[in-house]
């Protein structure tokens, strides 16, 4: 018998999925998208991601081993994903240095310096991107163009996204939001993710998809998807109908942009979301207001990104007030 | 649309390996061992000597105090010792050890096999003889069960009686086996029960698992008014008292109360058989259904066992011990203890052996929170598992308190869900335990 | 342009006027008069709020040493009879005197004593291990070996010896705060006194088993054999349920039993090397530094 017999308090059994194995499933529900933009963008694209997560898994591995002295955790994958995810967030052809800060600004200081894994309140690659928006405006908004110079590394030729075009061309007096649009490539093509754009927010129809794996793998819940594209269909809607020759329609809004990206991926982080289904659809609501405010009146085009980060500084708040009701209580 | 309760609970792959083998009579062991703590509330108060002669079925152990009861001896032999010995808590506690020579009863005990049905004996006469039989709660809980039919004076009044045959646990198959070989003597004792309570509505519910049984039962019931089988969608932790009321007649039981705040009183189906026994047989309750499973064991089987015999003797039964075992739980899997050895015996609350193989008795190691509120979800009492860990692990009694901490059913589901692997209800354990001694020292200060 | 500097700096102003006022009239109407004493007694107390005294914190203790009559209950353990002294000169009452003690643990189960007959792979906490079952060894009452009584010492007395997993006591630094003595789910603690050159003998095992069941799971364990207590001059040693106990008021550390113990439980420190080294020799203070650096 000897020492053999094992003694721990119950449950006696776990389930099969770890933390690890969700993190590596969102890779694998981003990969279509990841791919696509690999076809679209070419060489750009595959740069931008591989720098993106190396230095991701790098820093994190660096920083733990010799600046906290910690064992490294670079194998549960979330430094993997915050790489992939940063990627997706960034155009092709972005210069590799400003990728290497990103990802400094992500691992280090939205993720690391908040006490790692689940401490962090905001999302890793959000902070980074959002960081690189400001500081290198220029930069983060030179979109190459679909199946342009997809050999080439520098130089490419650039065009506006779908949201930075109309948000350009709606400063001048008296336009028509319907003429506009004919110089935009048709729904078909914005649904596939042949259109100009971040690398990982072009195709909706891929996203989407990915996003619909998750839910059925039960890595995240349908609330707040739901809700935020809900919300943005419900908002665009009713300025589409109060004024179509200056607010675009609801499927415009909703396959363009990193909408998909956000509501699936980045709004759902298991960190920075709240804990009660509630509390998910309050927060979703929150994303898919704050997207359109900013699309409509912002200075910026697009505004999921600045949208889920002020929402996860919320998560806090939400979390304490929309509880799950307790039994008998 | 099949009932459940609506809050949290999951889906854990049930295994239930033996529920097409029958109940086995096994043959009696060497020596037993019979603690005098088997139920909540005061332990017994042993009334035999060492080299005392004890027939089967005689008191060797008295009820003391309001909530306890009585223990019998489950062979006739000799009380060779009475010492401590290790039991199912992992730690030695008294108890009568006696050396068997054969299986004589006591006269009073009505051994023949035919069903009684008619039922004779007054409500009072009821409750006595399930005091007398040392009767307590068989789905692992082991409440003295005469008390929840003595209802106080001022509280209200009973109206349904509900029948738990959920057994939810993964691998157990006792009270499945139960009811498909007893339905009769179960439907006898929901009527005994009735009787005493004085209502007039019985359920039995049923997770939908279990399609035999509710067939049967359903079968039995045609003629008899006021008994209706509730069949119940699969969800652990459906056994539990309170999910279970909640799934068969929508009632919420008020934190901190008992099922009778909302007028139902529940009896497992194993107790329900041990109360027909007690009132039509006369028979004092000295043995039960265990499972013995595990999937590295050969056959997996359901035996009647006496309380008092070795699980050792029941491994013997099913083939030996398998050179991997890495856990002995005492129990399912969910809520079971994990023992020490084999030596511990089985008692009134022993529902089941399981043997994990040892590849899987380690816990995953622990990874920190990532907040994905997969506990919240599956909590079943609406709790937040991953903060009363944080609280209890900070000692912050007064806020786990507040938030709860002692509505914890101990079902173990976010333990079972946590993708970090992090020992919730280790922690969540700790925190009752604190509680419950901050609101002692503070009922003493006063 | 000058009406904008105008309007500015009289707004400000007058907000600044608004809210001194609300904040005077705040501060006198729900001032708590304080006995300033309390705050000079509390500036003596170490401040290490370590909960020693009985009362959750210094504060609290500086209340209570003020306000109540008697304060010869009272005691901080930490600061000792020195702070105790000053403050009754102080405040003018008397205090109690008491001899300083130290924590030892009563438990002497190394890994190489206490063979190990189940694995443990719950929780890493010796509370939680302790409700789950008696312990990973034969022994019963003995140290789980998880650590809770060095998480929760304040002053950096105690650490885990890596080789016998149990705690050792650094002398130096505890200051008898009692806080391991309450942790302990299995009570091995217990606060002796200090004596000159920390002179101490005690026994170190909390089994009460019977002899047979005790030496079986632990060499070390205490078989209720009586010949410490035969040979004790100052009947200073009693046994009660399987376990003997030196009681200190009454022990002249003459050292008699220490020698007759046949399983090594009674234990000795402090004591110049006499034939044999004891069997708990104070670590060194290296491994304590690097324990910590690990």
């Amino acid at each position: 018998m000897g020492n053999n017999i094992i003694v721990s308090g119950s449950p006696h059994v776990q389930t099969e999925q770890t933390t690890k194995s969700m993190m590596y499933h969102v890779v694998i529900a981003l990969m279509p998208a990841l791919l696509l933009s690999f076809y679209v963008f070419g060489l750009g694209a595959i740069i931008v991601s591989i720098v993106s997560i190396v230095f991701c898994i790098g820093f994190e591995y660096l920083i733990q081993k010799f600046i906290l002295k910690v064992p490294t955790t670079i194998s549960d994958g979330s430094a993997l994903l915050t790489g992939v995810l940063l990627a997706l967030n960034l155009p092709a052809g972005f210069p590799v240095w400003m990728i290497i800060i990103g990802a400094l600004i992500a691992i280090g200081v939205a993720k690391l310096s908040f006490g790692g894994l689940g401490n962090n309140i905001f999302n890793p690659a959000l902070v980074a991107r959002v960081f690189l928006l400001i500081s290198f405006p220029v930069q983060m908004t030179k979109w190459p163009e679909a199946f342009a110079d997809r050999m080439k590394l520098a130089d490419a030729t650039t065009g506006a996204t779908p949201l930075g075009f109309l948000k350009e061309a709606l400063r001048g007096e008296g336009s028509d939001i319907r003429e506009l649009m004919k110089s935009l490539p048709d729904y078909t093509d914005m649904f596939i993710g042949f259109i100009g754009g971040s690398i990982g927010e072009i195709s909706a129809v891929l996203l989407l998809l990915g996003g619909l794996y998750l839910i059925w793998k039960k890595i995240i819940t349908w609330h707040i998807p739901v809700s935020v594209l809900l919300t943005v269909a419900a908002f665009s809607a009713v300025m589409w109908l109060v004024d179509p020759t200056q607010y675009a329609d609801p499927l415009f809004h909703l396959i363009t942009g990193g909408l998909m990206l956000g509501a699936f991926y980045m709004a759902t982080d298991l960190v920075t979301s709240p804990m009660s289904p509630k509390g998910q659809i309050l927060f979703g609501i929150g994303i898919g207001l704050l997207t359109m405010l900013i699309r409509y009146f912002g200075a910026y085009p697009e505004g999921v990104s600045f949208a889920i980060l002020i929402m996860n500084a919320f998560v806090p708040l939400i979390d304490r007030f929309l509880k799950v009701k307790k039994f008998g209580v | 649309m099949l009932k459940t309760f609506p809050k949290g609970g999951l889906h854990v792959p049930d295994n239930k390996l033996s529920e097409k083998e029958a109940i086995q009579s096994i043959n009696l062991p060497k020596t037993v061992q019979i603690p005098i703590a088997q139920h909540i509330g005061a332990p017994a108060k042993i009334i035999v000597e060492r080299n005392d002669k004890v027939r089967t079925g005689q008191v060797i152990a008295k009820s003391s105090g309001f909530i306890s009861a009585n223990i019998h001896s489950p062979v006739t032999g000799t009380v060779t010792k009475i010492d401590t010995f290790l039991d199912s808590s992992g730690y030695k506690n008294p108890m009568v050890s006696i050396r068997v020579e054969e299986d004589n009863w006591i006269e009073e005990v009505d051994l023949s096999t035919e069903v009684n049905s008619e039922i004779t004996v007054s409500k009072e006469e009821i409750l006595q003889r399930i005091q007398n039989a040392g009767i307590v709660g068989l789905g692992g809980a082991t409440f003295p069960s005469h008390i929840k039919l003595m209802v106080p004076e001022h509280a209200k009044a009973p109206e349904i009686l509900l029948i738990n045959g959920v057994e939810c646990e993964p691998y157990l198959t006792a009270d499945h086996r139960l009811m498909l070989e007893k339905p009769d003597e179960i439907i006898i004792g929901v009527q005994i029960l009735m009787k005493a309570l004085g209502v007039s509505r019985a359920a039995i519910g049923i997770e939908n698992n279990k399609k035999d049984a509710i067939k049967i039962l359903s079968e039995r019931i045609k003629n008899i008014k006021g008994i209706e089988i509730v069949p119940l969608k699969v969800k652990y932790p459906q056994g539990g008292e309170k999910q279970l009321i909640k799934a068969i007649i929508k009632k919420e039981v008020p934190a901190g109360k008992l099922p009778l705040e909302v007028g139902a009183v529940v009896y497992n189906v194993g107790t329900t058989f041990a109360v027909y026994e007690a009132v039509q047989k006369n028979k004092p309750l000295i043995e039960r259904v265990v499972t013995v499973t595990g999937k590295s064991l050969v056959k997996p089987s359901n035996f009647w066992v006496r309380i008092g015999t070795p699980i050792e003797h029941l491994l013997q039964a099913v083939g030996g011990v398998p050179e991997n075992t890495g856990k002995i739980i005492n129990g399912g899997p969910m809520m079971g203890k994990a023992l020490k050895d084999y030596t511990v015996p089985v008692t009134k609350g022993t529902s089941g052996i399981l043997l994990i193989p040892k590849e899987k008795s380690n816990r995953r190691p622990m990874q920190p929170c990532v907040r994905c509120a997969k506990c919240v979800d599956v909590c079943p009492m609406g709790l937040e598992p991953f903060l009363l860990m944080a609280l209890s692990d900070n000692k912050l009694v007064e806020r786990s308190k507040d938030d709860n901490i002692l509505s914890c059913i101990e079902c173990g589901s976010c333990s079972y869900i946590c993708p970090s692997s992090r020992p919730l209800l280790d922690y969540i354990r700790l925190g009752k335990a604190d509680v419950n001694k901050f609101l002692k020292s503070q009922k003493d200060g006063k | 342009m000058t009406d904008a500097i105008l309007y500015t700096v009289g707004s400000l102003s007058g907000l600044g006027l608004v809210s001194a006022f609300v904040l005077f009239v705040v501060a006198s109407k729900f001032k708590v008069y304080e006995n300033p004493k309390i705050g000079q007694v509390e500036e003596m107390l170490p401040n290490s709020n370590c909960g020693g005294c009985g009362l959750p914190g210094c504060r609290p203790f500086a209340e209570a040493l003020v306000e109540r009559e008697d304060i010869s209950d009272l005691f901080c353990p930490v600061g000792g009879n020195d702070v105790m002294k000053s403050i009754s000169t102080f405040l003018g009452k008397d205090v109690a005197e008491k001899d300083p003690m130290v924590a030892v643990l009563r438990c002497n189960g190394t890994c190489e004593a206490r063979p190990k007959v189940n694995t443990y792979d719950g929780a890493k906490s010796c509370k939680i291990s302790a409700m789950t079952f008696a312990g990973d060894t034969g022994c019963d009452f003995g140290c789980d070996g998880h650590g809770d009584c060095v998480a929760v010492c304040d002053f950096d007395a105690l650490y885990m010896d890596p080789v016998t997993h149990l705690p050792v006591v650094i002398t130096d630094n505890c200051t008898a705060c009692n806080a391991c003595v309450l942790e302990c789910p299995k009570n091995l603690f217990e606060l002796r006194p200090k004596k000159k050159k920390d002179l101490k003998i005690y026994v170190a095992c909390m089994n009460e088993d019977k002899a047979g069941i005790a030496r079986k799971a632990c060499s070390h364990a205490c078989i209720a054999c009586n010949k410490c207590v035969d040979v004790c001059p100052k009947d200073a040693i009693t046994i009660e349920n399987n376990v003997a106990y030196i009681h200190a008021d009454l022990c002249t550390l003459c050292r008699k039993c220490a020698p007759v113990c046949p399983t090594n439980a009674i234990i000795e420190t402090g004591f110049p090397p006499k034939k044999e080294k004891t069997e708990v020799a104070p670590a060194k203070v290296s491994t304590i530094e690097e324990l910590k650096l690990n």
